[in-house]
């Protein structure tokens, strides 16, 4: 990189060093961390490790021989809110299924509907650990600020995207108990946490100081916006049944039958509005490849970028599973696996069939988009509405 | 009005353009104005072509479309064989025949192939790029190369097809057939293509003869002109083809000529295979190529339209002067007349729809 002569290379340095940072204390500090830590009392730090009582060095060197003795303490450890929300059902697991097991599985079963081979060199399965490979490829990249940028902004929309759909897998269910934050109004809390994303992407754009960016985030706003509406008017119906907003109620409500039965109008408006929330094909216009270089993506490099594809997986991740909630019986399942399997099976389903559309869908134009949303799609949730409402007066009780 | 637009370089580097600029002045999301800027990747092919003799043209002449190289060498031949008088044997004709049609398909998969991803469908892009390498082994199998062929030389063709070629052709142009059945399901008759591509960037019929639209632009505008039909070079008289012809003038036409194309041309290679004489394939003379002196046009029908030459001879073994007339370079006019009024989302639509291809609009 040379002589840093301005402000703005500075920054760009302090930048590289922090991510360096970040992949390296992990890799020689925490062996260090857990050699010093039995001298401590760490009890005091409980839900940040797993130990209750202070731990004396003969201990922990028993526990490097036999980590079958930590389990008596996982069990308690396991029910604090530092590991739903870090580790299961949090942020951990869904980075690692959506951002790895996902992005592969969309990487191979494209390829297929392609009629080639997708990734076949990372791993000893099918190219399994190409995700991996992509991320070291991304953190040794360097992070280009054009010079017109407005800073503070354009570091903010990655996290504000990763923080909107973080915020989003608190409140989805997998499991009976199997959840972080329960609410009587979740339906409603996930909407709202919904609406930041346009503002970030408008930011982001806004603050690229690039006319292709601009573009992109005027289509992203545009687009956001009008499919919340559907999006919003396709689960009405479902709340009407089942009588609540909280979606552990809503799952409760479909043991003898799924909403995407009754509701089935409702649940096609849902993929539609889902897919346009996701920006992806046939609707991926904010960052039409071939129209306006990346929208609103197209200053982004190295790990910026790879954060908001985290996010946006994230956000796939999460509606996919709003969707397995509210229309595919949440966690009901055959008795054979635990429950947060069966959701999660569904939900796999789900983004499968997603990434089917990708394969076999062209790209729409905005105008179209925007009509095919304020007429089509809400006149047939307001449709599907009626026929929930009907239902209802019907007497008939989920 | 200055301060609503906003003007956008679409290009080089863009991965919608390509070799080539247009620049793009926008009112919200419709386009007020449109600049097209070629010129990179001039190379001054017609007055290279002046310091090379007949024979070195051949692999020269090629460069500037390398995905059509038999339908840009087609007319030279024809042109310098007469400037050189030395007629082809029928054989070769044939045989030239069945390269420039094969080389057709090649040309067409690869623009349906970036069709297919330019209006997003990522399927479209894989498949014809995909089944093209079946067409491309198929003239590796006469040529010898893949792409860049120089098969073509005045008075015939450099070799004779192998003994395997006819019954391998037909095998795949047989399967591609039914192939094609699946890309009209999943892209031609796609709900969301037709409502891409249908009524978007229309060129009337009027338009379309006034702008000097050639090929398969001028075909979709409801023009029944192709210079296979119309002058009939190469034995393609003896051939009995279709030409398809749409109306409507719009995206959508010219992808259906460029798919009744496809068809088409398979059918041509079947019969040219079957109607193929025996005898020598190259009518060769010893010594350096004069030509006499005098001039010969010659055009033909490439994958993108009317492909013509004018030489100029002056008895030396170079030609005087030769002028290429490209059938992408017309493209450029249509480009300004379809671009405007349209969305930015139509951009690309539009511009790859005409298959202009800039290296050879540069020439």
């Amino acid at each position: 990189m040379g002589v840093i002569t301005t402000f703005e290379q500075f920054l760009v340095r302090i930048l590289q060093i922090l991510f360096w940072l970040l992949l390296l204390i992990p890799m020689i500090l925490t062996p260090i961390i857990l050699l010093i830590l039995p001298y401590f009392d760490i009890s005091s730090l409980y839900p940040l490790v797993p130990f209750k009582e202070r731990v004396d060095y003969n201990q922990f060197l028993k526990f490097l021989m036999d980590p079958t003795l930590v389990f008596p303490y996982l069990g308690d450890w396991m029910k604090t809110d530092f590991f739903k929300v870090v580790i299961f059902p949090g942020f951990t697991f869904a980075a690692l299924f959506s951002g790895v097991i996902i992005t592969w599985w969309e990487r191979k079963f494209l390829s297929k509907v392609h009629n080639r081979y997708g990734p076949v060199y990372a791993g000893k399965f099918g190219g399994i650990l190409q995700s991996i490979a992509d991320l070291f490829k991304l953190l040794f990249k360097e992070i280009i600020i054009p010079e017109r940028v407005d800073k503070l902004f354009f570091f903010m929309a990655p996290m504000g995207t990763l923080a909107i759909s973080g915020a989003l897998l608190a409140l989805i269910p997998l499991g009976p108990s199997t959840y972080i934050a329960r609410s009587n109004l979740s339906l409603l809390l996930i909407f709202a946490v919904l609406g930041f994303y346009p503002i970030v992407v408008l930011l982001a754009s806004w603050a690229s100081a690039n006319k292709f960016s601009f573009i992109g985030g005027l289509r992203s706003l545009h687009q956001l916006v009008s499919y919340e509406i559907p999006l919003l008017l396709s689960v009405l119906g479902i709340v009407i049944m089942a009588g609540s907003l909280d979606l552990i109620r809503i799952v409760e409500a479909q043991v003898s039958l799924w909403f995407l039965i009754p509701q089935f109008l409702g649940a096609i408006v849902f993929i539609i509005a889902t897919l346009a929330e996701l920006e992806r094909i046939p609707f991926d216009l904010p960052e039409a490849d071939t129209e306006i270089v990346a929208g609103w993506l197209t200053e982004y490099s190295g790990m910026l970028f790879a954060i908001i594809q985290l996010a946006a997986y994230l956000k796939f991740y999460a509606l996919s599973a709003l969707f397995t909630v509210l229309f595919l019986g949440g966690w009901h399942g055959p008795i054979f696996l635990p429950p947060e399997a069966w959701t999660i099976i569904k939900v796999f389903l789900v983004m499968s069939f997603l990434m089917l559309i990708r394969g076999s869908m062209p790209r729409i134009r905005i105008d179209q988009l925007i009509r095919i949303g304020w007429v089509w799609l809400i006149t047939i949730a307001l449709i599907n509405l009626f026929i929930a409402l009907f239902i209802y007066s019907m007497g008939v009780k989920f | 009005m200055a301060e609503r637009t906003l003007t956008l370089s679409i290009g080089p580097q863009h991965p919608g353009a390509g070799h080539f600029r247009l620049i793009v002045v926008l009112d919200g999301d419709i386009v007020v104005d449109v600049k097209p800027d070629p010129g990179y990747v001039h190379r001054g092919a017609e007055k290279m072509a002046e310091y090379r003799t007949y024979i070195q043209n051949i692999p020269h002449l090629e460069r500037p479309v390398i995905i059509d190289s038999s339908g840009i060498l087609f007319p030279y031949v024809l042109a310098s064989e007469e400037l050189l008088d030395l007629p082809p044997p029928p054989r070769a004709q044939y045989i030239r025949i069945i390269m420039a049609e094969l080389n057709r398909i090649i040309s067409h998969l690869y623009w349906l192939g970036i069709y297919g991803v330019f209006v997003g469908h990522t399927t479209m892009f894989l498949w014809p790029v995909g089944d093209r390498e079946l067409f491309i082994d198929l003239a590796q199998m006469i040529a010898g190369a893949r792409v860049t062929f120089a098969f073509f030389v005045p008075g015939g063709v450099r070799n004779d097809i192998p003994d395997d070629f006819p019954d391998k052709a037909i095998k795949v142009c047989n399967y591609y057939e039914k192939r094609l059945k699946e890309y009209e399901k999943i892209f031609f008759y796609n709900p969301l293509v037709l409502k891409r591509t249908q009524g978007v960037g229309i060129l009337k019929r009027e338009d379309a003869i006034e702008l000097g639209a050639t090929g398969p632009n001028l075909r979709g505008s409801g023009v029944k002109s192709d210079v296979r039909k119309d002058e009939p070079y190469s034995s393609y008289d003896d051939i009995d083809f279709e030409i398809p012809v749409y109306k409507d003038g719009d995206c959508w036409s010219r992808c259906m000529v460029r798919l009744g194309e496809l068809y088409q041309s398979m059918n041509i290679i079947k019969q040219a295979i079957k109607k193929m004489p025996s005898g020598p394939v190259k009518n060769a003379k010893r010594g350096v190529l004069k030509g006499i002196e005098g001039e010969a046009f010659a055009r033909t029908e490439s994958a993108r339209g009317t492909m013509a030459y004018y030489i100029i001879s002056d008895g030396k073994p170079y030609p005087y002067r030769l002028k290429l007339s490209v059938p992408s370079f017309r493209c450029l006019s249509l480009m300004k007349h379809l671009l405007v009024n349209q969305h930015v989302a139509d951009i690309p639509a539009i511009y790859w729809g005409l298959d202009y291809w800039p290296v050879e609009a540069d020439k």
